[in-house]
């Protein structure tokens, strides 16, 4: 099947680091599969647990060896531990995300998500003071579309529990 | 004949399944959220049904799929506005609409490009649908042939064949593919009860989560994209005038038109294939048989109008493999398939069997979704080429605050979220160095399907031909070869263009050092010193005496 892919461009820069990344990880999983799946007598071979964990980890060790055989460029290059730290920035957005997640049960879902959107639009390097008050409107939207309207399950935060009893309520059910 | 009488009073009973207040919203929700997010680069279909997937698990299950088919039906109509204006595809399948489209619009066209796209992308939507409708007697007779080994056949169907579909990057994708295979595997095996690579943690006993692969995958993955990149300045055409005309244009095109919606069609009904191929045969199809080929990729009506016909066909074409079969052909559909099992609604044979009205309704949605979406573009489009103002990384900002509301309101599980952020790095990874992300759902989903399927097919089969002995069973494994042979021949072929040109001195440096080390390079390479011995042997003085 033909399909648009030739017109696309495939970047050099970090193919190496990615396929030999790949690949450790795909030895590593071979290598535990005999400890970590098992095999029972009497069944046939396409009922055995070991069966298709086996076809995964070796298609990826088969593959990915073959892949890192073709590449237009076997050896490593300054690009390509340049691209390995672009990766490691992004580490920071995954913690931005990870505070996010962790301080909504304990504060609330409105009251982190008020505070969470300026905060990243200021990391991000908008200053006006129209792109701060626009997220905090993006933020009370999306928490007042999922939590009050579409009853998404969030839980109400640990710090509702101090409400007084009918706004509690309220702030659980909505906020 | 009785067929389709039959059908169209199904048609008037499915009627009732529409005629809900809920339903109706939706979809309205579907079809004018999905314009939005597909005219916004960098949101896109999957993002956005990634998101919306679990707050979707707690609506009827029309509800939800209206929702989600809406968005996936809408969004390439609005992918095809910044296409056609700041030649960037709102979604990826409109990529080709660029080659036509901005051309059109940088001679001062864009109101009739527009047009012209929403004209083609309506018919389509509203051809493929019509397929689809006529087609469902026929399905409802042949689905019931499916049983396990043709189920598992064509699931390998479609993963060979979504993996044989990234040309030039085919192994790669077959690592994903296999990767996706061995995510679906971890957890407990249903057959044994004996855990596989939990490596005796409790939250892995399972199994790891479609949808929060999926949101890792594309959502977080796209949020992480956007952060890191930089925000592009964006200057916009004023549209003035009517957006009428395209339908006129588009009925003087009708064989490129027809015939661009059936290669739509029938791709999206192959598992794995989808728009590009699609995209690709309607577009060379247009071009060759053209009086003006040369206008192609300069602002062509025609091929404006085979891009957009054939990927407005596939969606409703792509529901075929998973309403049928349970078999979802690409992403999209993957995730779909999620909201069915959540209702424990199983597609496939039975449910063309046993609940018609259902399959008929989602049918119906789609062809008043397209209508609606037309209705929506021909008076909003000014007002809405304003969504594409929104800068990049202030973008990404809301996609990180939606994909928590997606993850957590999963199972509230911490855990699925630093899982979601794991897959959102290799996500970020695999889109930097262009490498294929669909393998890995598909392999999930499939792999899934396949080991089942497999596992029930063997416990009738004595000898490996009685796995084909059936027809169905029989044509699929022909195709499953065929594809595998026409593979080979491609990477064969592919592999001899390759050498031609790295001995091919045409574009090589005419200087006369280069000309020197070149001839020194071929002397002492194996197949120089093979040649030179070869000649040394014909030239060897002959040792007759005659």
């Amino acid at each position: 099947m033909s399909d648009l892919s030739d017109t696309h461009h495939i970047p050099k820069r970090g193919q190496i680091l990615f396929a030999v990344f790949f690949l450790i990880a795909s030895v590593l999983l071979a290598s535990l599969l005999w400890d970590q799946t098992v095999w029972k007598k009497g069944k046939d071979l396409f009922s055995q647990a070991r069966f298709w964990p086996a076809v995964g980890v070796f298609g990826m060790l088969g593959f990915t060896a073959l892949h890192l055989w073709h590449l237009p460029r076997r050896r490593f290059d300054r690009v390509d531990w340049q691209e390995g730290r672009i990766w490691l920035t992004v580490l920071e957005w995954v913690l931005w995300f990870l505070a996010y997640v962790w301080l909504v049960p304990l504060i609330g879902y409105m009251p982190v998500t008020l505070v969470f959107a300026p905060l990243l639009t200021l990391r991000l390097g908008y200053r006006s003071r129209k792109m701060i008050w626009l997220s905090v409107v993006i933020g009370a939207a999306i928490v007042l579309f999922f939590k009050a309207f579409l009853q998404v399950k969030i839980p109400g935060a640990a710090l509702y529990e101090y409400l007084p009893g009918g706004i509690r309520t309220f702030f659980i059910l909505y906020l | 004949m009785d067929l389709i009488t039959e059908f169209f009073a199904q048609m008037h009973a499915s009627g009732s399944y529409l005629a809900r207040w809920d339903v109706v919203a939706a979809l309205l929700a579907g079809s004018i959220g999905g314009v939005l997010i597909g005219a916004i680069p960098g949101v896109g279909p999957a993002v956005a049904i990634a998101i919306l997937l679990p707050a979707t698990f707690s609506m009827d299950p029309i509800v939800g799929l209206t929702v989600l088919l809406g968005i996936y039906g809408s969004s390439m109509y609005g992918g095809s506005i910044p296409a056609i204006l700041i030649n960037t595809p709102g979604t990826a399948v409109n990529a080709l609409t660029t080659y036509d489209g901005f051309p059109m619009t940088t001679r001062g066209e864009a109101r009739r490009a527009l047009s012209l796209a929403y004209s083609s992308s309506f018919f389509g939507g509203v051809f493929s649908v019509l397929c689809l409708i006529f087609l469902a007697p026929v399905l409802a007779a042949v689905a019931p042939m499916f049983g396990s080994r043709e189920i598992f056949l064509a699931a390998l169907l479609g993963i060979i064949l979504v993996v044989t579909a990234h040309r030039k990057q085919t192994l790669i994708a077959g690592a994903m593919a296999c990767f996706g295979i061995w995510l679906s595997t971890i957890g407990l095996h249903p057959a044994t009860y004996s855990k596989r690579y939990t490596f005796d943690q409790g939250w892995l006993s399972s199994g790891v989560n479609l949808i929060v692969v999926v949101l890792g995958l594309f959502a977080l993955s796209q949020a992480f994209i956007l952060l890191q990149g930089e925000d592009e300045k964006v200057r916009l055409t004023r549209l003035k005038g009517s957006f009428f005309q395209g339908f006129r244009e588009l009925a003087r095109h009708p064989r490129v038109a027809s015939v661009s919606a059936s290669f739509g069609v029938l791709m999206g009904m192959i598992p794995g294939v989808g728009e590009f191929t699609a995209q690709f045969m309607s577009y060379t199809y247009a071009q060759k048989t053209s009086k003006r080929p040369e206008d192609f990729g300069h602002g062509s009506s025609e091929g404006l109008i085979a891009s957009e016909t054939a990927n407005n066909a596939v969606p409703s074409a792509a529901m075929i493999p998973l309403l049928a079969l349970g078999i979802p052909g690409e992403a999209l559909t993957a995730m779909m398939l999620s909201v069915f099992y959540v209702h424990n609604v199983t597609p496939g044979p039975q449910l063309f069997q046993n609940d018609m009205d259902f399959v008929v309704a989602l049918y119906l949605a789609l062809l008043i979704l397209n209508v609606l979406v037309v209705a929506f573009l021909l008076v909003a489009t000014n007002q809405l080429i304003k969504v594409v103002n929104i800068p990049n990384r202030f973008l990404g900002m809301s996609i990180l605050i939606l994909s928590f509301v997606g993850v957590f309101s999963l199972r509230n599980s911490f855990t699925d979220c630093i899982l979601a952020a794991a897959f959102g790095v290799l996500g970020f990874v695999l889109k930097r160095l262009s490498l294929p992300v669909v393998p890995i759902i598909l392999g999930m989903v499939l792999g899934g399907i396949m080991e089942v399927k497999l596992r029930s097919a063997m416990a009738r089969v004595k000898t490996p031909l009685d796995f084909i002995d059936r027809p169905i069973a029989a044509v699929l494994f022909a195709i499953i070869m065929l594809v595998l042979i026409l593979h080979a021949r491609r990477v064969w072929l592919d592999y001899k263009q390759q050498r031609e040109k790295s001995r091919s001195t045409s574009r090589a440096s005419t200087r006369f050092e280069a000309h020197l080390s070149r001839r020194n390079r071929s002397l002492i390479s194996e197949r120089g010193k093979t040649v030179r011995s070869r000649r040394k042997t014909y030239s060897r003085p002959s040792g007759d005496k005659s």
